[in-house]
């Protein structure tokens, strides 16, 4: 069994929170105890059925101060998976937040209501999935109990769809016409949908793959720690602690450390249950090398013959979380992996509007924006264009008086 | 890789985060199941070095005494270096007031004395077993959850958290609480402590206990309990689903002595793990409030 992160777009009317709550009853993910709270509620369907979009209700200080924190995280498993459902608030600051939840998610569902179709909101739900490359994409046409489950209307959005997923470059898109609100295609197959052949969503997320390693990716790892137990038995014990980002390292194999450049031989990979011959994607693990060479935390170690871009001038796009507007004579800090420099954002390069997908002229971004920018940093960075190697292709920008994290940067290319 | 694998290869990760990036972090050590499962964590993380942070019990007074037992034991095996706050002493000196009542319970005073433990040994991180699938306002927090000086989470203060990227810049006197097990599930916990073979205090597995019924959970009949005349005292046989101090924790009935049964138990069970806890049927939104006053 494997665990399947997603995120759900869409905005309250959308029905959202109701496919959540959805899946969460349908699964019998619904415990006793919250079952109970829920149906004390006064919030009820017109037909008087439980109001499942309750299950995604919010703090009691979202509520009292009108806001809304960015993703709450939501758990449930069937035989098959086990699932992490990241929640992003539909409404105000909803550019951050989806960013945010899609960073960490496999696979995001798209929720297009069937009266409305393929609108602005779609294009810009898109837009940040692709922008954030996740690997698959599920349209759910929703509210399909409201255009009488018609055929033609879910043909005509899934031909709109494809058009739009082809201008944004996403690959790997599945449709499935549901209504949250009366479960159909959800959980359970719809009887009232007969021409629909397809799985239902929960079907979908059960089996559709992820995870598997891909032995493409060039080998990584970001040096976290160095164990140095210093005791009489150990002396001379030196381990390089971190976790592979993406490809596989092996015991033989020959490796640089970026950006210094020197080069070595993995001599054992370690971990408390045993050494290992080979460290996969996704794998903790304590490096042992043939020689002692100058290494530290927020080195990067990878394979010699495909190595990470190494430089102090980046161009990156980048998404702006804070209220505050980028400053581009600031200094600010940058984290990528294991390393923390300080850089500015010298130059905008253009502002991209999401709702139409146009580049824009920029001097600055404001929360929510979304663009070009050049960066120099004062250290040099390890890295992978975003789009080739998404594993060591992001960054984040820390505000250095406030220390509040201000911007996501996938980075681009080296300058 | 399988998902326990996934989860333990991430959190091994977020510990060696801590390591790295604070001065002076501590791992909140409190002898119950998920602060367990961080200690075998850092094992994973740190092994053969030393543990780059003590581990720090917040002790009520009110403990279970196998827990205490457990506790003293496991960190004499480790060979790791055991810092406790007691409540009692804040007590004693007035800094915190003890409840009275039939519910009287220490659980809310521990935020005072993990406090004053931040405080006195200028902790900046502390690594905490909270998990995201326990309550409603855990399921918001971030997994580096940055406090003010006064301990306080400010939801609306939290930082987007991309990638596995954790910024922990902190200004002096805040400090941040690490929760590397986060995206675990109770279920998951118990099934990792099978896997790994993870020793955890006796009051997990059933046994015969004296209990008296509180506000329709049972709860062990101790002195620490504030008991009167019509408290009926029963013999039952008994099992503890998340370990707290004796005042706030609740027993399920139960004749499970062995792990697979209690996961089975566990997977098949219509009521959540904290809904054994008193301290969160005060009122809707009890946790959140605790932990906007510190609590971990």
């Amino acid at each position: 069994m494997d665990i399947l992160k997603f995120l759900t777009a869409g905005s309250v009317d959308d029905g959202k929170s109701t496919l959540i709550g959805r899946l969460l009853y349908d699964t019998d993910s619904v415990l006793a105890d919250q079952l109970e709270a829920i149906q004390k509620s006064n919030r009820k369907n017109d037909d008087g059925t439980v109001d499942l979009a309750i299950l995604t209700d919010g703090l009691k200080a979202e509520r009292e101060q009108g806001i809304t924190i960015d993703v709450a995280y939501k758990y449930f498993q069937t035989e098959k998976r086990k699932f992490i459902i990241a929640d992003t608030p539909g409404h105000i600051q909803y550019t951050r937040n989806m960013v945010t939840g899609a960073s960490n998610a496999d696979l995001a569902i798209i929720l297009v209501d069937a009266r409305k179709g393929v609108i602005e909101q779609t294009i810009r739900h898109s837009y940040l999935v692709s922008l954030l490359a996740l690997e698959h994409v599920v349209v759910c046409v929703n509210k399909m109990d409201m255009v009488d489950y018609s055929e033609e209307v879910f043909e005509k959005i899934h031909a709109d769809y494809h058009q739009l997923a082809i201008k944004l470059g996403i690959k790997e898109v599945t449709f499935i016409p549901v209504s949250a609100l009366k479960g159909d295609n959800i959980v359970n197959d719809s009887i009232n949908m007969p021409w629909y052949k397809g799985k239902s969503l929960l079907a979908h997320l059960e089996t559709v793959p992820v995870h598997q390693v891909d032995h493409l990716l060039p080998a990584r790892m970001a040096v976290q720690w160095v164990v140095r137990p210093q005791t009489d038995e150990l002396h001379d014990y030196r381990g390089y602690a971190g976790r592979v980002l993406s490809g596989a390292l092996s015991v033989g194999e020959e490796i640089k450390v970026y950006p210094s450049g020197n080069k070595s031989k993995i001599k054992r990979i370690e971990t408390f249950d045993g050494d290992l011959q080979i460290a996969e994607e996704g794998k903790s693990i304590t490096l042992h090398l043939e020689d002692e060479i100058d290494i530290s935390r927020g080195d990067m170690i990878g394979e010699i013959e495909r190595s990470p871009l190494v430089s102090n001038q980046i161009e990156a796009d980048i998404c702006w979380m804070d209220t505050r507007e980028l400053d581009t004579t600031a200094t600010y800090f940058i984290q990528h992996q294991s390393k923390v420099t300080r850089c500015k954002i010298k130059e905008v390069l253009y502002k991209v509007n999401i709702n139409t997908l146009e580049k824009v002229n920029a001097d600055t971004f404001g929360l929510n924006d979304i663009g070009r920018v050049e960066i120099k940093t004062a250290d040099e960075l390890a890295f992978d264009p975003y789009e080739s190697n998404k594993r060591n292709g992001g960054a984040i920008i820390i505000d250095s008086r406030t220390n509040v994290t201000v911007g996501a940067l996938m980075l681009r290319a080296a300058l | 890789m399988d998902y326990l694998d996934q989860l333990e290869a991430e959190a091994i990760a977020i510990l060696r985060e801590v390591a790295g990036q604070f001065e002076k972090p501590a791992l909140l050590f409190s002898g119950g199941k998920d602060s367990i499962t961080l200690v075998r964590l850092a094992e994973k993380a740190f092994r053969p070095g030393k543990f780059p942070f003590p581990l720090v019990h917040v002790d009520t007074g009110h403990n279970f005494p196998e827990v205490i037992e457990f506790r003293d034991q496991l960190v004499q095996k480790l060979g790791e270096k055991l810092i406790i706050g007691h409540v009692q002493d804040a007590i004693d000196s007035g800094r915190a007031i003890e409840q009275k009542g039939k519910n009287a319970s220490r659980n809310a005073l521990q935020t005072v004395s993990l406090l004053e433990v931040i405080e006195k040994n200028q902790f900046d991180a502390c690594i905490g077993g909270a998990r995201r699938d326990e309550e409603k306002a855990r399921a918001k927090e971030r997994i580096f959850s940055v406090r003010d000086e006064f301990g306080q989470w400010d939801p609306k203060r939290q930082r987007p958290e991309l990638w596995n990227t954790f910024n922990g810049k902190i200004h002096k006197g805040e400090n941040v609480r690490v929760f590397p097990i986060s995206n675990w599930t109770e279920l998951d916990v118990w099934n990792y402590i099978k896997r790994e073979n993870i020793e955890i205090p006796s009051i997990y597995y059933s046994h015969h206990r004296e209990v008296i019924e509180r506000n329709g959970v049972w709860m062990a009949a101790h002195e620490f309990l504030n008991m009167d005349a019509d408290d009926k005292i029963y013999t039952k046989s008994v099992r503890f689903r998340t370990v707290g101090d004796m005042t706030c924790t609740a027993a399920v009935e139960s004749e499970k002595t062995e792990i697979d049964d209690i996961i089975l138990e566990i997977s098949q069970s219509k009521i959540s793990e904290r809904g054994a806890r008193m301290d969160d049927k005060v009122s809707e939104a009890a946790m959140e409030d605790r932990k906007k006053g510190g609590y971990f």
